[in-house]
């Protein structure tokens, strides 16, 4: 829909909107072993720009967000078909370097996971296995830049030595965005990020999420309308493992073109 | 009647209640706060559980009374010196038993003198003593006669004590009546009852070692146990006050811990790897079968492994290092023993694998699968995941479950007996044989045994000694694993 648009633009007009394009996904499918969890999805993902993908349980959004940065390769019997590309470069050929295409497309999970560590060894993980600091002081700087960009360090900046795991649910989950951002990367993806958080804590995630679009292209799962429409700017719907639609968040949740996301929205079904 | 006969008797009793409440309480009108099966189940307690408590105090505290009196009766001059005293009582005891199995023809002959005691009781296959004293045989009739009037008794008493409290039980049925509850109650008590017996046992095992041990430490003073160097407790004539011998405990443990280290050697990086790649690279295919495939290798008697030892392992060693010294130094002379530290190690390191793959392998996969995407999600690598994040999250549980490995090894004897010879030896050389705390509780314990001298009591000594190192192990073992499981929780 959104991409038969697109091939009638001007060609001059498809290139700069092609260049503004962070991700592309072209006819992506997915397969847990016999069953097809995703259908020909076409989205693009826009630079510097928060992407809200919503639809009801079990229709396909967490699988599309790990297709981008191929966290899927992790579960034994899952199988991605189409081309995703990062910048114009193909994710999934052979001579991209998973490592390396993880360090550009961070994630963030529902669950705030921290690791059984020091606050300061979450976020220095990223780095010392991507090698991005030499001495103490370069590390002392990367995990106070991450921690002031998560919005975290005046919480912390006094026990970084004391365990992730002792911090409340929504410091661990800043923490998290921290333990990403800190090893520089230009996409951030967030699975429902503060479904396990109370209203406070989901306050201080999005008012971060805002911060972070001026540096980061941000896509997010969400449950709650609300946040969808507090956060994006663009917003994909999906349903039964299809994109049913991808358009302006303002114009997705006041004029939607198609029914099925309308409903959605009006909490008829899901 | 016999006890079984009595039992069951009870038993039926106990059905009939159970039926009897069941249909009481179906048949009372208005809703019963408890269903009939509770009511029956009430009434049917109410019937056994007296009973069957009568039962068992009675047959404990009725054959503890006989013997007394039967002591009791004992002529003075059989009485005078203990030694002769217990004789005697073993001889009432083994001919009441017999007394039992002859025909009742045979005792009345022996009675009216027609044939003597002694024929009869040959005939009836119970052994006795060339002069058979009247008394003992009088003894031994009235320890008959009292056995079963006790049991007559016992069996009135039981029945109508199990009537009685069926009856009680079953008059209580009503449809307010709290049957569920009680019920609870009975099961509660029943399994916390269970529970504490294994417990109890325990307890009695380490007093029973504890007093024997006692009574060595009064003969050779704990110092010299404890702390000397040399292990050489000859086996002195019975009577000649137990004189002799030396009991140090070191070269033992030396050879315990030592055995212990260089098995743990072995068996720890093998069994952690293993666990590794099943948990965090197989296949599940290969994970459902190698899996149990590794736990059969833990069900192997361990007597098999020193036989493996004996015959494979320990020549191989010898052979091997006879020809190593036959090419570097043209003498062919072994410098590994077949029985050697080494051997013992080697072979139990191969028994402890499975132990520590399939512990650590539990524990790994008990790292929530969160972690490894995590550090996955930022780009790590599966080792650089497994090396920084799982292994530091499973950390404090391995260390446990190696304790858990480590009090296995420390204990463990068959292959040392096999493998590492029965001399106990100070010395630091893997290659020669040494020995460890359990063989040489074996050999105290075996053969021709007199358990007041200090070369049987000593086993006592070593094995409390043993049994608070693997307890402490155990303990700090589980506090670790304890620790770590409230990390995920
Ligand atoms: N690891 C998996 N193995 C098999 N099926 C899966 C797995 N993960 C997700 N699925 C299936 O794929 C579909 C989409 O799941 P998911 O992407 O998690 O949905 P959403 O995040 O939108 O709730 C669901 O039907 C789900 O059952
Ligand atoms: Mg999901």
């Amino acid at each position: 829909m959104n991409m038969i648009a697109e091939t009638k633009l001007e060609p001059k007009q498809v290139q700069t909107m092609q260049n503004s394009f962070k991700m592309l996904g072209r006819n992506v499918t997915v397969h847990y072993g016999a069953k097809q969890a995703l259908f020909d999805v076409n989205l693009a993902i826009r630079q510097n720009t928060v992407t809200a993908l919503i639809g009801p349980s079990g229709c396909g959004k967490s699988t599309f967000l790990r297709c981008l940065n191929r966290m899927n390769d992790t579960i034994d019997n899952c199988r991605v078909g189409g081309e995703i590309t990062l910048e114009g470069q193909d994710i999934y050929d052979p001579s991209i370097d998973v490592v390396e295409l993880r360090a550009r497309v961070g994630m963030v999970f529902q669950k705030p996971n921290p690791f059984p560590k020091s606050i300061y060894e979450n976020v220095a993980y990223g780095p010392r296995i991507h090698g991005l600091a030499r001495s103490k002081v370069d590390f002392d700087q990367i995990v106070e830049t991450s921690l002031i960009k998560a919005g975290l360090w005046n919480e912390v900046k006094d026990r970084l030595h004391e365990a992730g795991t002792g911090l409340s649910g929504g410091q661990q989950q800043r923490l998290c965005i921290a333990r990403a951002v800190a090893v520089s990367p230009e996409v951030i993806l967030m699975d429902e990020p503060c479904s396990a958080l109370d209203p406070i804590a989901t306050a201080k995630v999005e008012e971060l999420i805002h911060e972070l679009r001026s540096n980061y292209t941000i896509v997010i799962v969400t449950h709650s309308m609300q946040q969808a429409a507090r956060v994006s700017q663009r917003t994909a719907m999906f349903h039964l493992g299809q994109l049913v639609e991808e358009n302006d968040t303002d114009k997705i949740f006041t004029n939607p073109d198609e029914s099925r996301t309308q409903d959605y929205i009006m909490g008829r079904f899901g | 009647m016999t006890s079984s006969m009595l039992i069951l008797i009870v038993a039926l009793i106990g059905i009939f209640a159970y039926f009897a409440g069941r249909i009481r309480a179906a048949g009372s009108n208005g809703r019963t706060h408890s269903r009939p099966g509770y009511h029956g189940a009430y009434v049917a307690l109410s019937a056994l559980i007296p009973a069957l408590a009568l039962v068992l105090v009675w047959s404990i505290a009725a054959p503890i009374y006989i013997n007394g009196k039967v002591h009791a009766a004992l002529p003075s001059d059989l009485k005078s010196d203990p030694a002769i005293e217990a004789l005697s009582f073993n001889s009432v005891v083994g001919i009441s038993r017999g007394l039992e199995t002859i025909p009742a023809s045979e005792v009345a002959a022996a009675r009216s003198g027609t044939k003597t005691w002694n024929e009869v009781l040959a005939a009836g296959n119970v052994p006795v003593a060339g002069d058979l004293r009247p008394e003992i045989i009088s003894a031994a009739q009235s320890m008959n006669a009292m056995t079963e009037s006790s049991r007559s008794t016992l069996a009135a008493i039981a029945v109508a004590v199990s009537l009685v409290g069926g009856f009680l039980g079953y008059r209580r049925v009503s449809a307010r009546f709290r049957a569920r509850n009680l019920v609870e109650r009975v099961i509660l008590v029943g399994l916390v009852l269970c529970s504490s017996i294994a417990i109890l046992t325990t307890i009695g095992i380490v007093f029973s070692m504890l007093s024997e041990a006692v009574r060595f430490f009064a003969v050779v003073p704990p110092h010299q146990f404890f702390f000397g160097t040399v292990w050489d407790p000859r086996f002195a004539a019975a009577g000649s006050g137990g004189a002799g011998g030396q009991f140090g405990l070191i070269p033992l443990l030396a050879g315990t811990l030592y055995i212990a280290f260089v098995a743990m050697l072995f068996a720890v990086p093998v069994g952690l790897f293993s666990a590794i790649y099943m948990s965090e690279y197989a296949s599940p295919k290969f994970r459902a079968l190698a899996k149990p495939a590794l736990e059969v290798l833990a069900g192997i008697p361990t007597i098999v492994y020193g036989f493996f030892a004996l015959t494979a392992v320990g020549p191989f060693l010898r052979d091997l290092s006879s020809s190593l010294n036959h090419l570097v130094t043209g003498d062919a002379s072994n410098f590994i023993q077949a029985q050697s530290v080494i051997t013992a190690g080697i072979v139990m390191g191969i028994m402890l694998i499975p132990f520590v793959s399939s512990l650590s392998d539990d524990i790994i996969t008990q790292v929530p699968r969160s972690l490894r995407d995590g550090s996955l999600g930022l780009g790590a690598t599966r080792s650089e995941t497994i090396k920084k994040v799982v292994l530091p999250a499973a950390l404090p549980g391995i260390v446990g479950a190696l304790l858990l490995t480590a009090s296995r090894a420390v204990g463990e004897t068959m292959i040392v007996v096999l493998a590492a010879g029965v001399a106990a030896r100070l010395q630091l050389n893997p290659f020669e044989p040494m020995t460890t705390v359990t063989v040489k509780i074996v050999n105290q314990l075996t053969g021709d045994l007199e358990f007041t001298s200090p070369q049987t009591l000593v086993a006592f000594a070593l094995g409390i000694t043993l049994f608070a190192i693997t307890l402490m192990l155990n303990i700090y073992a589980l506090y670790i694993v304890r620790k770590y499981r409230e990390q995920y929780e």
